[in-house]
């Protein structure tokens, strides 16, 4: 049991801290926000140099195989920046599923393309009629001719604007479990219906009609490899949530020093001063649980992972919830405005905390398997 | 970066289980575990036990004779008794007076008084509270006049638990009326045997005899068992209450109460199905063993950085604030499992208790009086209240 950092981990840490200080002031997002993409290339590729890209690869394809407390040092930076770039849902969640599945050629020069910041990647795998469950219900590939051909919906892929490639997940005749495949995002067939998600990151809707597709992976049996990078990707943004709520902390506190009424801070009020212990404890709670994912997302045992990254994502929404909710409380009228950056953390900490499952899915989860367990 | 145990501290954890299950007493781990009220004896037992083995004192410094356990290593060991249903060492000498005494005890004190702590010989309880001085401890009146080389002792502490074993008290007196109300406490050490101390019972929601009034009439206390200087004694007092807080947490006992409650979700049944079917029931359960890992690894957190600053920071009022309100609500969660079999009020062995046999369950025996009895945590050791104020102030600078 240990808590201590190695050397290279806290070399990540610094770098991401100073790439987060120099390149994310909140002015310079301002402008990346109202750009057409909504976030900016040029910073993919600062992301690219200072390793970033890489960091998901496993090194066998020429990347850096970060592991779950890596992953956990990014996304705490990038959630104390507000960081626009789809480095979780471009980078991390695909080259995480890829890794997992397939050692082919094709899949190995995605990885590539990923870890050079060449190539942009989406996982695509809920569809219309769901919330968070995992497996496709509707979308089908079926073999036509020399190839596969894929037709369906799916909805709220992170990153699917940007992506140039699409991972989608799928049934197929004759096999029970998900089978995943590969489409290019501007082949024939693909409608894609993008849009700003409430915090300002970027997401998709899209459409397949008898889209080519290759298969990835063995048929029926992506499955496996999906729940391990979803647990992974929950376990990261478990980490952007405590970024999230640590920037939400400082800044309401500051705000309590500094805002006078009936001519003393209000931070003099007990009333006020215990809302912000209670935010304060729930983010340390958060972070207790977000170690705790980033050590369980490297996990082979399957319950065992998801028992703890159920139970991190949790205490990370819940968290999110209130101290979001809080922030904007205490900020009193200013806090309810657009142009105030604690608003914008709140609406991150919000989209965070209904991202791969909210707080009740994940509570059912947990209890679930431990249910089963008995 | 590691949750899990390196093979040593799993190794250790094992000998420590090896050692409760041959040495602990069988019948004293069925009382803790069914959460039966335990006599001076239960205790003493298994603190004699640990002793013999050296393993009393974890925390001290090798010199004063603890076993010279990391933070780790105190953790597995409050884990693993607990688990097996040992009772809970009695902070009040060991975590409370000792560190006191050893950091600012003449050597002459700490010669004296921290063998006997180490070794059970000494039950020790705290006289801090007052009728009149409950958060605002400073405001405290029980006052020492000087008299020679005595002090002669006036007035009352409250709350004193278990106090009707103990053998010594530690107490927070008034030494001087001006500047201050914190200026004029002094710290002393007083014979329990003393003339003139009377000890009364306060029974608690439970109708249990758990804490006391103790009062002083012309009580003889010699200078020497004074700590430290004279009207010093704030200072060691916030030393004191910063070891309490750390301890307070409860992880280990909480664990096996969680533990127990799936167990009893599993056999106690609700409409004919296993109460662990039941949703509303099962979420809550869940949720709070969600809420004690984020304790525990929380806990683990500060213990570690403890380990490397040494003294307990202000954060360790977040563990007491977290570990109360998790042991009330786990009182609460056996009490809703009870259901119906948590009304009566039945106390054990009783002469004239009612003979209801179905009530023999030991699972909800103690429910509803454990939910009242635990009404205490978010009060004593510092309200919740007094330990936001305390973070609000030296945490976050408010």
């Amino acid at each position: 049991m240990d808590f201590r950092l190695t050397e290279e981990q806290r070399a990540l840490a610094d770098t991401v801290g100073r790439f987060i200080e120099r390149d994310y002031g909140f002015e310079a997002r301002w402008s990346m926000l109202r750009s057409p993409e909504g976030w900016s290339r040029g910073r993919w590729q600062r992301l690219a140099e200072l390793g970033l890209t890489a960091l998901p690869v496993p090194e066998r394809a020429g990347g850096l195989g970060g592991g779950g407390v890596e992953t956990m040092l990014v996304m705490e930076a990038f959630g104390r920046g507000l960081v626009l770039e789809p480095w979780l849902g471009c980078a991390f969640l695909p080259a995480r599923l890829l890794s997992a599945l397939d050692s082919g050629p094709e899949a190995r020069s995605w990885l590539e393309g990923i870890a050079a910041g060449e190539r942009l990647l989406a996982v695509a795998f809920t569809e219309p009629e769901q919330r968070y469950e995992r497996a496709p219900v509707e979308t089908r590939a079926v073999v036509e001719g020399e190839g596969w051909r894929l037709t369906g919906r799916k909805v709220s892929v992170l990153g699917g604007d940007a992506a140039d490639t699409l991972l989608v997940t799928a049934l197929i005749d004759g096999e029970a479990g998900t089978s995943l495949f590969a489409v290019r995002a501007d082949a024939p067939g693909v409608t894609r219906y993008p849009y700003p998600l409430q915090d300002g990151t970027r997401g998709a809707d899209l459409a397949f009609d008898r889209v080519p597709a290759q298969r990835v992976g063995p048929p029926g049996g992506a499955g496996p490899a999906l729940e391990w990078a979803l647990d992974a990707a929950t376990a990261a943004l478990c980490a952007e949530g405590v970024g999230v709520m640590d920037a939400l902390v400082r800044r309401t506190v500051d705000y309590l020093k500094t805002r006078r009424q009936f001519g003393r801070p209000i931070g003099a009020n007990q009333a006020l001063q215990h809302r912000a212990v209670d935010m304060l404890i729930e983010t340390e709670m958060a972070r207790s649980m977000a170690i705790e994912a980033a050590l369980a997302a490297d996990d082979d045992d399957p319950a065992r992972r998801a028992r703890a990254i159920a139970a991190a994502k949790f205490t990370v929404a819940r968290a999110c919830r209130f101290v979001g909710q809080q922030a904007v409380q205490l900020h009193g009228g200013i806090g309810v405005t657009h142009e105030l950056d604690v608003s914008h953390f709140f609406k991150r900490a919000t989209v965070i905390s209904l991202t791969f499952g909210d707080a009740d899915w994940q509570l059912a989860r947990y209890g679930e398997a431990l249910r089963a367990a008995a | 970066m590691q949750l899990i145990y390196t093979p040593e501290q799993q190794a250790f954890a094992n000998e420590v289980r090896a050692f409760t299950r041959e040495t602990l007493d069988p019948a004293v781990a069925r009382k803790v575990l069914e959460g039966a009220r335990l006599g001076r004896e239960d205790f003493l037992g298994w603190h004699r036990s640990l002793h013999r083995k050296g393993w009393v004192g974890a925390g001290w410094p090798r010199e004063f004779g603890g076993p010279g356990w990391d933070a780790v290593r105190q953790h597995i060991f409050d884990e693993v008794t607990a688990d097996e249903g040992a009772p809970p060492l009695i902070p009040f000498g060991l975590r409370m007076v000792a560190p006191v005494i050893m950091a600012f005890g003449s050597k002459a004190q700490q010669a004296r008084f921290l063998p006997r702590i180490l070794s059970g010989e000494d039950w020790w309880c705290q006289g801090y509270s007052e009728p009149g001085s409950g958060s605002d401890l400073a405001s405290l009146k029980c006052r020492a006049d000087r008299d020679g080389d005595h002090y002669v002792v006036n007035g009352q502490k409250t709350w004193t638990t278990l106090g009707h074993f103990a053998d010594w008290i530690f107490c927070l007196v008034r030494t001087a009326s001006e500047g201050r109300p914190q200026e004029g406490i002094s710290f002393l050490l007083i014979d329990m045997k003393s003339p003139g101390i009377t000890v009364r019972p306060i029974l608690m929601l439970d109708q249990e005899h758990e804490v006391n009034e103790v009062w002083f009439d012309d009580v003889r206390v010699p200078v020497d068992n004074r700590v430290g200087e004279e009207n010093k004694g704030w200072t060691y007092a916030k030393f004191l209450l910063g070891h309490e807080r750390t301890g307070i947490a409860g992880v280990g006992r909480a664990k096996r109460i969680v533990k127990r409650l799936w167990h009893v979700a599993r056999q106690a049944r609700s409409d004919g199905r296993p109460l662990i079917d039941d949703t509303r029931f099962r979420d809550r359960l869940a949720q709070v063993e969600i809420e004690l890992r984020a304790l525990e690894i929380t806990l683990l957190r500060v213990l570690a950085a403890e380990a490397e600053k040494k003294t307990p920071g202000p954060e360790a009022s977040i563990l007491k604030i977290r570990g109360s309100e998790i042991q009330q609500t786990l009182t609460e969660l056996t009490m809703l499992a009870a259901g119906p079999a948590a009304l009566p009020y039945v106390r054990e062995g009783e002469a004239g208790a009612p003979d209801v046999p179905w009530l023999s369950d030991e699972a909800f025996r103690f429910a509803s009086g454990h939910y009242f009895n635990f009404r205490k945590t978010t009060i004593y050791g510092g309200s919740n209240e007094i330990q936001r104020n305390i973070i609000a102030q030296h945490v976050l600078g408010l």
